[in-house]
């Protein structure tokens, strides 16, 4: 009997992970499957983006997968010239928010989108990505 | 219930790359905050250690510090709140004396940054964020900060020029202090000058100028009961009001960007404990790691209403002779932000100017205080109110 392999598929999220176990790990199947997905509450309702395993409103944790659709609103942005370590490859590149109404995204502005068309409150999508070390994120574009 | 009162402060200088070890570096602020008590060892009940994580070899450095300072055997533990732990600590040592467990509580707060190159400090900081949804995006504090100032901007149509102001202020001050790790003028003129270094960018909008500078350095806040501040001390300085508060680390779960809510909570509570309002504040030292984050500060304690900080700072009211100085010591973009030292700094500036002990940058007559301290992007508020 060999030790149970332990499930580290959140090692390919983003240009470098920092953590390789959650009980959400299945993020990881829907990102390969072109998905960006959060979890939802079956007991209470509640849309959890970022995805949790636990409801902290009923303490659940008896959650489904939702995936994330339509636009949300940019609620704000940067743009990095300057990068921690690890990440001086993707420079230069803008982290936002979007607001989705019962839930909001963090993550990354594609860099296709020139800094003059970046505007507060402008629509965006979310979409799934693999970056050129072959590791998983998602990026906002233009619906 | 007793009062609680602060009767010795200390802080090292706090400077790039500082030449010993972390223990000798906690001794600087502590051995500063004895003379001025004038107090031993023997009347210390407890220390309370404070600092940021990772940044040090040394695991659990309360042990090795209570060794170095003497003051075995009695107890000793370490806190963190990120950026906020020394205001933390000594939010706790206001506990264990006002609960009558001590008599007189030491909080040491330290942080030698310059163990790990600039870059890592970068990585370190911005796992004070969350490590498992946000940092794999490459997140750093100037880019949290930032996306809060270009919110602020967006809604309340304050500019880089504004945020520069303030960079100024800091440099007025800075160059006065001693302690300061910058101590060089900064114009406006630098600050717009796509040449200057301090114009350079670092996330948009915010540029080289708009960060403060990390530092080596240590502080120490001496806490003690009503009995003991009036033996040991002629000018104890009370502690009116403490308040805490936190919000979500992961941004998703936020609804404000042009503010921190946990520093307004924060200042509420502390205000309510103390039976004052912000127009009471006489003199304040405000978290303003960047330059947005004072500005926002304004605005979060009550000094300018939401989107008028821009006006207080325009007005120069912030300014030692203005309504409402805040951070005439330099400030942490001035002064330096050695992460656990900072709150400990902070206070220390507040009770030398309760004091009328604070030299160049006295602030005229001041009866009450605030010293406002945020851990990580707002996930910490703190709120201390001192008063004479």
């Amino acid at each position: 009997m060999g030790k149970k392999e332990a499930d580290i598929r959140l090692n390919k999220f983003g240009t470098v992970s920092f953590a390789a176990t959650t009980k959400v790990n299945d993020f990881i199947d829907y990102l390969e499957k072109d998905k960006v997905a959060g979890t939802k509450c079956k007991d209470c309702g509640l849309a959890f983006f970022p995805p949790r395993a636990d409801c902290c409103q009923c303490l659940s944790d008896n959650t489904e997968w939702f995936e994330v659709s339509g636009t949300g609103k940019l609620v704000t942005y940067s743009k990095l010239k300057f990068a921690p370590v690890g990440f001086d490859q993707d420079l230069p590149y803008a982290i936002a928010l979007l607001d989705y109404g019962d839930y909001k995204v963090f993550g990354r502005i594609s860099g296709e989108i020139p800094d003059d068309d970046i505007k507060i409150g402008m629509e965006m999508k979310t979409v799934a990505n693999r970056l050129p070390n072959e590791q998983l994120n998602y990026i906002f574009q233009k619906p | 219930m007793g009062k609680v009162a602060i009767i010795g402060v200390g802080q090292s200088a706090f400077v790039r790359q500082y030449p010993g070890s972390i223990r000798e570096l906690a001794f600087e602020g502590f051995k500063d905050a004895m003379k001025d008590a004038q107090i031993t060892t023997k009347d210390i009940g407890a220390s309370v250690v404070c600092s940021a994580p990772e940044y040090d070899k040394q695991r659990s450095p309360a042990g090795v510090f209570a060794e170095y300072m003497g003051l075995n055997p009695q107890p000793t533990f370490y806190v963190e709140s990120l950026c906020s732990s020394s205001s933390t600590g000594v939010r706790l040592a206001y506990s264990l004396v006002e609960s009558g467990l001590h008599d007189v509580v030491a909080v040491i707060g330290f942080q030698k940054m310059s163990e790990i190159s600039s870059a890592e400090t970068q990585e370190r900081m911005g796992r004070g964020a969350d490590i498992q949804w946000e940092s794999p995006f490459g997140t750093m504090m100037p880019a949290y900060y930032a996306m809060y100032a270009r919110a602020h901007m967006e809604k309340y149509g304050t500019t880089p020029d504004d945020l520069s102001l303030i960079r100024v202020k800091a440099s007025t001050y800075g160059q006065l202090n001693e302690k300061a790790v910058y101590r060089k003028p900064v114009t406006s003129e630098m600050l717009s000058d796509p040449e200057n270094r301090m114009a350079g960018p670092v996330s948009s909008p915010l540029r080289v100028g708009d960060c403060c500078a990390n530092a080596d350095g240590s502080s120490c806040i001496i806490v003690a009961n009503e009995e003991k501040a009036k033996a040991f001390c002629k000018k104890p300085v009370w502690i009116m009001g403490v308040g805490a508060a936190t919000a979500s680390v992961n941004l998703t779960g936020r609804d404000l960007f042009t503010g921190l809510k946990a520093a307004t909570q924060a200042a509420d509570q502390a205000y309510k404990m103390a039976g004052i309002t912000a127009k009471d504040v006489d003199v304040a030292e405000v978290h303003d790691c960047f330059t947005i984050a004072e500005m926002m500060a304004y605005e979060n304690l009550g000094f300018a209403e939401p989107g008028e900080g821009k006006e207080l700072i325009q007005s120069k009211e912030t300014y030692k002779e203005g309504s409402i100085p805040v951070n005439v010591d330099g400030g942490l973009l001035s002064k330096g932000h050695p992460i656990g030292a900072t709150g400990g700094s902070q206070i220390r500036t507040i009770v030398l100017q309760l004091r009328d002990e604070a030299g160049d940058i006295q602030v005229k007559d001041p009866q009450i205080g605030l010293v406002h301290n945020i851990g990580g992007v707002g996930i910490y508020g703190n709120v201390t109110v001192l008063g004479r």
